[in-house]
């Protein structure tokens, strides 16, 4: 019998902005312990939470991404439970009336094997809500005492919660991405995975086709898309094994151990806590007026999918090219600015990103952001590929200059001389060179020998030191030949 | 007193000294302050005269005032009256501390309170019960007991106090002094340790209700600090004092003269109505009909806020940590155990269970819509009246000890204030006579939103025809 995998996620995002959700500490990462924690981090008797504009902002922008119903009236609650890293003993979050209602996002999910092709799929997202994030304790820097440093306590996150639409570790990982690119592309977060500003919660479950949900088990805490995919498979295949066996899976929390690649779990649904919310008195509801909301949609930038519409339909790009160009914002933008020098080239300016520059990029372990050369620069050269001025070939030496050593296109081009031959005349003499002194050849190509011309070419760019205009060379020299 | 200092007939130092003086002296008896800092007390009193003496004087310069210990104040001992704060020295100022340092008044001291406000006669207190200064085998009231103790006792010029369920209002009824809890949002909570957030509102003690205007007007204003503080043009307070009260129309709710009201009670009570139709003012019979719940009500809001209030006291940070504990759970619990007294720990356990999967929706969401038809009670009254008037507390103070075992009996002393918190009101407790046995009674005054200057008005034009808030504890 088969199974059916359902997959759900909720995702913490850290919002972007400089202080605290409910205070002004700073939130910059990396600082020396507590010397961020001011008196609301730190919950001394008395103090009060002031809610941080800046994150409802950001909250406002992700809904809007996403097509989400914004809340005119939310409202936080406080989660009651102890822990030392949470100084307050109850964290600000939001419960039953979250800021960001019901909304979507479109993934493309890569294929699983060589032949496939990738498919799109709507994954919907059940609400997003405003908190505070805790501190952090610090086990192991001194014998038997557990040290807390609260810089992060009151750190704004956005947690996304998704329906649980999706069935594949694949598509997980494709949405987990794709939001991932989309809180980056608004702005809203910086996205480092490593520094804890994008984590991930799983829920999964199993089931055979047209029974009711599993019990699901949720895998805590991911912080790399290749450990999801490997927590992900890892609990499926447990989860079956364990069905199959004929044993029940128990609702747990639970861990991913990325050195043996296992999950285990971490606390039984026996052990969850009853978190006692109720709406914080110290703060009023949320009121997000009409006019709010447009001043936040007139600042974002155009999204990824409308962004991808548009390349497909007003520059002929494919799909695929299409998506790649708007996985990162970085590279969007990179690609519109590389392409203003000329706005014809489009395919041509695709590849040469998707291809080239990609691979640079991936050789030197470089993201977009850091990319040596600059939008204008590779402008400039396939400026000069598209006037004919520099050949393929020409512009690949060109784009290994610049990308070692700088400069402008057609400075290279004019330092090393790649600058091709064009001129019709220069490359008649040349071709009636090579068919004058190569007559037995000419003889073999006329009577039928077609393979002969790419032999003819070769001996013609040889002779132009490669600077002879391929198309110009192809086209005369078939003219010679024919006779 | 201002008037005094600003004519130079007493120095701020020599006033300072002389209420240090008399602490000093009848302190040890009332336990009236858990904090006194003279040295401090008097720089102040010395930087007070100095401003004085260049004639920048503001209304308050110069004057010693009492701040109850729920009030973090920098570099003071602030212990809300608990074993768990007993070592809690504040690094800060709570919005109304600033307030009255920037107006040059002198903090003498803080004073002693139930245990985090939780009580109607300061016994809950770590620091020991407070003495009721008319009568020392009976108690103040609570939970400002310590500031209502004090100002009757002339241990300060006036006080600050804080009023959750009654805890202003109470007190000075039964101590026999002048008390205004303000509308919920006028004074700043930023610094005053939370007991249940949506009921908590600070206001000035004192035996003249001009003295309240004085205070209020320091004390008030939008604090951008705290998100409930209201956002409204400057008032002053005392504009209306001395208007005459012709027409004024009194509301008397028939529910706060029936049954659980002791008879010398109700008579003070009725003799002070008496004045006030003398005064000019007529008197309607109105009922808030759902008041009769206020208590049940209040007693299932404010444990739940305060049990999550509570929370950050864990010994991980600051205040009481047990000495000896086996892990983390073990250090929670000791700590708690023993850093919070009994009637605390009751409170956090009920606030805990109302909140609790499966019984939240009984509870908590009930008690908020019947908050909500006590607040409407109120809005329909006032379509018949400009104030409402009856009793602060159902009986005179009590003896220490008398009520301490049962706690159903304590919580309804707060029967007639409870309500006015639950609607967010003004509310004020004047005195008005004496009952059996010579301890004062308080007149309640309850008015509608941010009419806190009519209220002082209404208290002002008594207090100029009777003299009960001008007398003095003969035991003194």
């Amino acid at each position: 019998m088969t199974w059916e995998i359902v997959i759900g996620l909720e995702v913490h995002t850290q919002l972007s902005t400089n202080t605290k959700i409910f205070s002004g500490a700073s939130t910059a990462f990396g600082a020396e312990a507590n010397t961020q924690a001011d008196a609301v981090s730190i919950a001394l008797p008395g103090v009060l939470p002031v809610l941080n504009q800046g994150a409802v902002e950001r909250a406002i922008k992700f809904g809007l991404a996403t097509g989400s119903h914004i809340a005119p009236r939310s409202v936080f609650a406080r989660k009651n439970y102890f822990y030392p890293d949470l100084p307050k003993g109850y964290q600000i979050s939001q419960f039953d009336l979250p800021i960001v209602g019901q909304g979507v996002l479109n993934i493309q999910v890569p294929p699983l094997s060589g032949n496939a092709k990738p498919y799109e799929k709507t994954v919907r997202i059940t609400r997003a809500h405003l908190e505070e994030d805790a501190g952090k304790s610090i086990h192991g820097d001194s014998q038997g005492v557990t040290g807390i440093d609260l810089n992060r306590a009151g750190t704004p996150l956005l947690e996304i919660v998704s329906e649980p639409d999706m069935c594949s570790a694949s598509e997980a990982v494709a949405y987990a991405k794709a939001l991932h690119t989309l809180v980056r592309w608004i702005g809203i977060c910086d996205g480092n995975m490593q520094e804890g500003s994008f984590r991930c919660d799983v829920n999964v479950s199993v089931r055979h086709p047209g029974e009711p949900l599993g019990t699901r088990r949720e895998i805590k805490n991911l912080n790399s898309f290749k450990f999801m995919q490997q927590a992900i498979d890892y609990e499926v295949q447990w989860q079956i094994d364990t069905l199959e066996n004929g044993a029940k899976i128990q609702q747990a929390t639970i861990l991913f151990n990325p050195d043996t690649g296992e999950t285990r779990a971490m606390r039984s649904k026996e052990d969850a806590h009853d978190y006692r919310y109720f709406p914080d008195p110290d703060l009023l509801p949320l009121e997000i007026s009409t006019e709010w909301i447009e001043q936040v949609r007139s600042t974002l930038p155009e999204l990824p999918q409308a962004k991808q519409a548009r390349y497909v339909n007003d520059l002929g790009l494919s799909a695929y090219d299409a998506s790649i160009l708007t996985s990162s914002r970085e590279m969007a933008d990179f690609f519109e600015a590389a392409l203003s020098a000329t706005p014809s080239q489009a395919k041509i300016c695709a590849n040469w990103l998707i291809g080239e520059v990609n691979a640079q990029l991936n050789r030197d372990g470089l993201d977009m952001a850091q990319c040596p050369i600059s939008a204008q620069q590779l402008g400039g050269m396939l400026l000069r590929i598209a006037d004919g001025t520099i050949s393929n070939s020409g512009a690949k030496e060109v784009f290994r200059s610049m990308w070692a050593d700088g400069g402008e296109a057609d400075a290279i081009i004019k330092a090393k001389g790649l600058k091709q031959v064009s001129d019709n005349g220069a490359i008649e003499a040349l071709v009636d060179e090579i068919v004058a002194g190569n007559a037995d050849k000419v003889v073999e190509y006329r009577s039928g020998k077609d393979k002969l011309f790419g032999f003819f070419v070769g001996l013609a760019m040889k002779a132009s030191k490669g600077k002879a205009n391929p198309a110009q060379l192809n086209e005369i020299l078939k003219k010679k030949l024919e006779g | 007193m201002g008037a005094a200092l600003r004519a130079k007939q007493i120095s701020s130092v020599e006033l300072t000294q002389s209420y240090l003086d008399r602490i000093n002296a009848l302190n040890p008896q009332l336990n009236a302050y858990i904090t006194v800092n003279p040295e401090v007390s008097l720089a102040q009193a010395r930087e007070a005269d100095a401003r004085l003496a260049s004639g920048t004087a503001d209304a308050l310069t110069g004057i010693p005032f009492a701040q109850k210990d729920i009030f973090c104040a920098k570099s003071w001992l602030t212990t809300c009256g608990s074993k768990m704060l007993h070592n809690f020295v504040s690094p800060y100022d709570a919005h109304v501390i600033s307030q009255f340092n920037k107006a040059g008044a002198i903090n003498l001291g803080k004073t002693n309170m139930d245990e985090f406000a939780m009580g109607s006669s300061n016994e809950t207190s770590y620091f020991g019960s407070v003495k009721n200064p008319w009568d020392m085998a009976r108690v103040p009231g609570g939970s400002s007991g310590g500031s209502a103790s004090a100002v009757a006792a002339r241990l300060c010029a006036a006080a600050t106090g804080t009023d959750t369920g009654g805890s202003i209002r109470q007190p000075a009824a039964l101590c026999g002094i002048s008390g205004l809890k303000p509308t919920y949002g006028v004074v700043s909570r930023y610094g005053m340790i939370a007991f249940a957030s949506s009921l908590d509102q600070a206001g000035p003690m004192a035996r003249y209700a001009e003295d309240l205007a004085l205070m209020i007007n320091v004390m008030s204003g939008f604090d951008e600090r705290d998100s409930t503080s209201l956002q409204r043009e400057t008032e002053n307070y005392a504009r209306d004092l001395n208007k005459p009260l012709t027409g004024l129309r009194i509301g008397l709710p028939k529910e706060f003269f029936s049954t659980g009201l002791d008879n010398d009670v109700a008579q003070a009570v009725e003799a002070a109505i008496s004045e006030y139709k003398k005064l000019g003012a007529t008197v309607v019979d109105i009922s808030l009909p759902n008041s009769k719940l206020s208590v049940p009500v209040y007693y299932v809001l404010a444990p739940a806020e305060a049990s999550s209030n509570l929370s950050r006291f864990d010994g991980v940070r600051y205040g009481y940590r047990a000495p000896e504990y086996t892990d983390l759970a073990n250090m929670y619990e000791k700590s708690r155990a023993q850093g919070f007294g009994e009637e605390v720990k009751r409170r956090i356990m009920i606030g805990t269970y109302v909140l609790s999967h499966g019984y939240y929706d009984a509870y908590y969401l009930q008690a908020q819509k019947i908050r909500r038809l006590i607040a409407q009670d109120f809005t329909e009254a006032y379509k018949h009246c400009d104030v409402i008037m009856g009793p602060t507390s159902p009986s005179t103070a009590f003896k220490l000890g008398e009520k301490g075992d049962d706690p159903v009996q304590m919580y309804l002393s707060d029967i007639y204030t409870i309500a006015v918190n639950l609607a967010g009101l003004p509310g004020m407790s004047i005195p008005c006579g004496f009952g059996a046995n010579n301890m004062p009674v308080g007149l309640q005054i309850i008015g509608n939103y941010f009419e806190e200057a009519r209220m002082l008005n209404v208290a002002h034009q008594y207090q100029l025809a009777t003299d009960w808030h001008a007398r003095t504890p003969n035991e003194l």
